[in-house]
């Protein structure tokens, strides 16, 4: 059983206790306790299911590498699932459960499928679940859906705060064990401005562990000297648990601090994401050790030789009494070694190679540990804990020799340096056969946009194993970084370590090298995932020979672990059934993030109102004083309608159409696009842009004008001023002004330079109001100041005028059929001149009047609206549009696609009226069905419904849609399909429903 | 997160100031061209291991669209100039001459 055997450990402060949950279970650990070691410390072996056999799991690592100890941790509104347990630092109050089990961690029914197992191979999802075709939606997806996923998603809105930071240093260096404190102190010392990260919440990496001394001293009075010193540097800025999660293009950095995450007090913002960019990026970011794979490698008890050597020293915790050791390199000897020494047994150390361990197993032997070479683990007895181990020849087919007694195994299969970041951006890597390790090729890092690279390597990162070199590599980097950089001249000398003498690393993907099937489908390459040897060469049977193929296909590598300790163990195993180098196989994308980061992080600050700006008309005020039900329109906000009370939306939109229609209404237009085109060849790239003709357009008069995409498409529309001979104000959508803006721009700046014209966008320099009705001319009238009789101001023109003391723009259009007029002022009385027409409006019942109402109006004169009757595959020819299509021009944008034969095809959906038999509303976006089926067996669609609404104007529901050859069809009744299966018939009719002459508008 | 110098206002700007506008020096066929010509223009693209001619605009700075010469494997700039010129400047294709000998990008070499 896993225990706490020293108060002693390196992190913790026993006097300083602390409580916490655990699956509802109350235990104590102490101040410094990650959650793994605290819950090690009371005896908790069994900390998880595995994701799809569910078998029991115990912590493996003690790091960011965890695969295994995964929790839902917190509650509420501070819920988070899949937080490492061996990163989490504990702290008074904290709670966490754990993942993966069905009902209770310690009894799972989905442990059943570990039983499974030999008929639940990799790729066994795409083989079994492809027939019968039904059984996927009916049977299979909701099982499956019901098994997946990690931990349980949050149900609660995020209740912490997040930042960002954006810095700029001249280098970043990021891990802060003896690598990187070498390397920022002897560059800091140039005065260069550095930033040295670390990811843990204390200094010195692995070497106050694993080493005796630097310069004479113990490794941490070395450690604590140097960030002496790194303190007083002004130049230097240092932060811990900060992790170096992304590098980008042009050595763009991402950081990713935890603030809070290991307090109590929630107090301010739980992470900050650090945007950095720096000159150069140095990742000192250590190694992690690799699993050995034998059978059993995955129950409760195994861990990494480094994991119980770190639980042990920093935390004071035995994850057993007898802890045999295997181990194909002289590191894991350390971990023997201390056990010993602390008081605890160690029964054997197993060397897979066979002529053994150098200095390190002298010296084990020495201390009477029992040392065995060429002998490996043949399989862990077990199921829940380790009960024992089965020791056979490392090279043969594991054939048991002996049974050894033991309640833990410390593996080491050797060390994989941290190569994530070096390729995040493209570094290459190269396997190193003396190390057996994948390390940066230095001579090829990623590059920078002066082709330079911006990456460089130290330490264990860069595959050093000696901390003699380690030290030398660090100092000559930092000298060389403050001489590359401008820093001042400095000397410094490189810390004196005594060099070990060990004997090579020697692999074995494999334990027994010749381990025979049944063993093989009991050892675990990838623990959160639950991948084997055997599904591995299965995948590479079947034919699955890329090591991207393999991933996919056995999911080796994937989920929140990202492969960290089964990544290069999978692709040697690949290697090997390939019979191939582990060079040519190589290694699958390392992609950012490093570790997982938080959604929330990732948002930063931008959330609720600063999400995304709101833009509101000068009028917005006096909307929301009158209960106006608002919409969103790009990033405007716009009355939908004007409700009274107890009024329905629905109520208000018909009350607001029915007094418009009868006597008058007004309506906030302000958000409406208005760019100036101005300059000599304004009229002349106009006629480029729109597709009807602009410049003969005289002034003082208006017209609607059409813009497409070079492929054709309706992309706006709107109605053009021409204001004087070399300006034109055009009208866009709502959402279009600063697309069409850009549009504009994009073709007057690489294609057509040679015109002389500016475009400015004016949109909320105006407020704009339209008085629609039969009685807005009397309203106006009433404001007084100006002639606007149909003989002064006919349809389709504008005027400069003073109106009730206001200096306005009034232009005669309508997007209603009434009688319209719709004026502009400064936005700045905007709202005043609302209020005067309100006023003067008094006596005809004036009611402003929302975009709902305005939609309805539209529609009933067959007016098309962008977005609705078109959707980026519409060209005005399908909305009968052909008069808005200029025949005289030589080009427009857009003129040459509107030849090419699929926009010619007569068999294009065209814009008709649909009228309901049964008078009802069509539902929005419900297709027709035609004769015959598609090969997908689906029914052939002949039109679609793009507009519908009910018409309180003729009291009934009409529609606008798009349908195969309509216009011929008028008349012809087609059925549409609701989402429910009915079947709604309706009449193909002219998309004008109101007013088909037009008298009303032009009076 | 590349980085390009806007020509215009010589700000140094990464991609939240700019917006990527594809392939430079398209030449544009309108009405009277051919069909194969036609759709050339408007959808086929050059996809190049290496030196490739860029639009971008730097749309939250000066508004000014420009072109760039650029590596796409090593994402190194050659060189970034106005958009308002039929060919990319000699001072440019000398720099990539000189760093990507024998290069080659429709017609320009």
């Amino acid at each position: 059983m896993s225990r706490r055997f020293s108060n002693k450990g390196r992190l913790i402060q026993a006097d300083k206790p602390i409580k916490f949950h655990f699956n509802g279970v109350q235990f104590t650990g102490y101040q410094g306790d990650t959650l793994a070691s605290a819950l090690l410390a009371n005896g908790k072996l069994l900390l998880g299911r595995s994701f799809k056999y569910h078998r029991p799991r115990g912590v493996v690592s003690s790091g960011p590498e965890e695969p295994n100890f995964l929790v839902n941790l917190g509650k509420d509104h501070f819920f988070e699932p899949n937080q490492r347990g061996t990163m989490t630092n504990i702290f008074e109050g904290l709670t966490a459960t754990s993942q993966n089990h069905f009902p209770a961690l310690e009894f799972d029914f989905g442990e059943i499928n570990s039983w499974l197992a030999r008929f639940l191979p990799a790729g066994f999802y795409y083989k079994m679940f492809i027939h019968p075709r039904p059984f996927w939606k009916y049977i299979y997806e909701p099982l499956i859906r019901m098994s997946a996923g990690l931990g349980q998603a949050p149900k609660e809105k995020d209740g912490s705060t997040y930042e960002h930071f954006h810095a700029f240093y001249d280098v970043v260096v990021v891990g802060g064990g003896i690598a990187g404190l070498q390397t920022a102190l002897v560059a800091g010392r140039s005065g260069i401005k550095v930033l040295l990260i670390e990811q843990l919440a204390s200094w010195g990496g692995r070497a106050q562990i694993d080493e005796d001394e630097i310069d004479d001293a113990p490794v941490n009075s070395w450690v604590n000297k140097v960030l002496e010193e790194l303190a007083s540097m002004p130049n230097v800025s240092l932060r811990t648990r900060m992790t170096g999660v992304g590098v980008y293009d042009h050595g763009y950095f991402l950081g990713y601090e935890q603030l809070n995450d290991h307090k109590a007090n929630k107090d301010g913002p739980r992470h900050r994401l650090w945007k950095i960019r720096s000159k150069l990026i140095v990742c000192c970011t250590g190694a992690i050790e690799r699993p050995v794979s034998f059978a059993g490698n995955d129950i409760p008890g195994v861990l990494l030789a480094s994991a119980v050597r770190d639980y042990a020293i920093n935390f004071g915790v035995s994850i057993g009494q007898k802890t045999v050791v295997i181990t194909n390199n002289d590191d894991a000897y350390k971990t023997a070694i201390f056990l010993k020494e602390s008081g605890l047994e160690v029964p054997v150390i197993l060397d897979a190679r066979e002529h053994g361990g150098g200095e390190a197993a002298a010296r084990a032997r020495a201390i009477g540990i029992r040392v065995e070479n060429g002998k490996v683990i043949s399989r862990v007895i077990g199921r829940k804990r380790v009960l024992g181990v089965n020791v056979c020849l490392s090279s043969g087919e594991g054939e048991t020799t002996e049974r050894i007694g033991c309640d833990a195994v410390a593996m080491s299969g050797g060390w994989s340096p941290v190569v994530h970041l070096w390729s995040h951006c493209g570094g290459k890597l190269e396997w190193n056969d003396e190390s057996s390790m994948f390390c940066p090729d230095k001579s090829r890092p990623p590059t920078n946009e002066n082709g330079e690279g911006f990456m460089e390597t130290a330490g264990a990162a860069s595959g050093n194993t000696q901390l003699n070199e380690i030290v030398k590599e660090a100092t000559e980097l930092g000298l060389s970084i403050g001489r590359k950089f401008g820093g001042k001249q400095i000397r410094s000398n490189v810390p004196k370590v005594k060099p070990h003498l060990e004997n090579p690393v020697e692999p074995f993907w494999l334990t027994p090298r010749k381990a025979k099937r049944k063993l093989r489908n009991k050892t675990f390459l990838d623990f959160q995932n639950d991948v084997k040897i055997s599904d591995v060469e299965l995948a590479a049977r079947e034919g699955f020979e890329s090591v991207e193929h393999l991933k996919r296909y056995t999911t080796l590598g994937m989920a929140t672990d990202q492969g960290k300790l089964s990544n290069i163990n999978g692709l040697a195993v690949l290697a090997n059934a390939l019979d191939s180098p582990i060079s040519k196989v190589g290694t699958t994308t390392f992609r950012p993030p490093y570790t997982p980061v938080s959604m929330g992080s990732i948002a930063g600050s931008a959330r609720d109102s600063v999400f995304q700006p709101v833009r509101m008309s000068p009028i917005h005020g006096w909307h929301v004083e009158h209960d106006a039900v608002f919409e969103p329109v790009g990033f405007w906000r716009r009355p939908y309608c004007f409700a009274k009370k107890g009024e329905t939306t629905e109520q208000a939109v018909n009350r607001e159409i029915l007094q418009t229609r009868s006597s008058v209404g007004m309506l906030d237009a302000s958000t409406l696009g208005k760019l100036i085109v101005s300059g000599p060849d304004a009229g002349k790239f106009l006629d480029l842009v729109y597709t009807n003709m602009m410049s003969n357009l005289t002034i003082g008069t208006c017209r609607y004008g059409l813009m497409c995409s070079e492929n054709g498409f309706l992309i706006d529309d709107g109605v053009v001023a021409r204001i004087d001979e070399n300006t034109f104000l055009c009208h866009t959508t709502t959402g279009g002004a600063e697309r069409i803006h850009s549009h504009m721009e994009e073709w007057l700046q690489t294609e057509w330079w040679d015109l002389q014209v500016f475009v400015q966008n004016i949109t909320e320099q105006y407020a704009q109001i339209a008085v629609v009705g039969p009685n807005s001319r009397k309203l106006l009238n009433k404001l007084g100041g100006t002639d606007i009789s149909k003989e002064a101001l006919g349809f389709m023109e504008w005027t400069d005028a003073l109106l009730g003391g206001f200096q306005t723009r009034i232009f005669r259009i309508s997007f209603s059929g009434e009688l319209s007029f719709e004026i502009s002022v400064e936005a700045s009385v905007g709202l005043d001149f609302w209020n005067a027409l309100l006023d003067a409006g008094s006596d005809y019942g004036v009611m402003p009047y929302g975009t709902e109402a305005l939609h309805v109006m539209r529609a009933e004169k067959g007016f098309i609206m962008i977005g609705d009757e078109t959707d980026g595959t519409i060209i005005p020819q399908d909305l009968n549009l052909n008069w808005a299509i200029s025949k005289k021009k030589n080009d427009f944008i857009g003129k040459r696609a509107h030849e090419r034969i699929f926009m010619r095809n007569p068999d294009r959906w065209k814009l008709v009226g649909l009228e309901t038999l049964d008078g009802s509303v069509l539902p929005d976006g419900s297709y027709a069905a035609g004769a015959g089926h598609n090969l997908n067996g689906q029914k052939h669609t002949i039109g679609r419904v793009t507009s519908t609404y009910f018409s309180p104007t003729l009291n009934r529901g009409i529609a606008m849609g798009l349908v195969q050859n309509g216009p011929d069809r008028v008349g012809e009744v087609i059925k549409f399909e609701k989402i429910s299966g009915e079947i709604v018939e309706a009449t193909i009719v002219d998309p004008v429903f109101y007013d088909k002459s037009g008298s009303k508008q032009n009076v | 997160m590349l980085i390009f110098e806007c020509p215009y206002c010589g700000v140094l700007a990464d991609e939240t100031d700019l917006a990527a506008g594809g392939e430079a020096h398209l030449k544009r066929f309108g009405p009277g061209s051919s069909d194969d010509e036609f759709e050339a223009y408007l959808f086929n693209r050059e996809n190049p291991k290496g030196v490739h001619f860029e639009r971008w605009r730097h749309i939250n700075g000066c508004g000014k669209w420009f072109n760039a010469a650029r590596c796409t494997v090593t994402m190194e700039v050659f060189g970034t100039y106005p958009a308002q010129t039929l060919e990319p400047p000699t001072e440019i294709t000398n720099n990539i001459s000189i760093k990507r000998p024998g290069w080659k990008w429709k017609e320009f070499s």
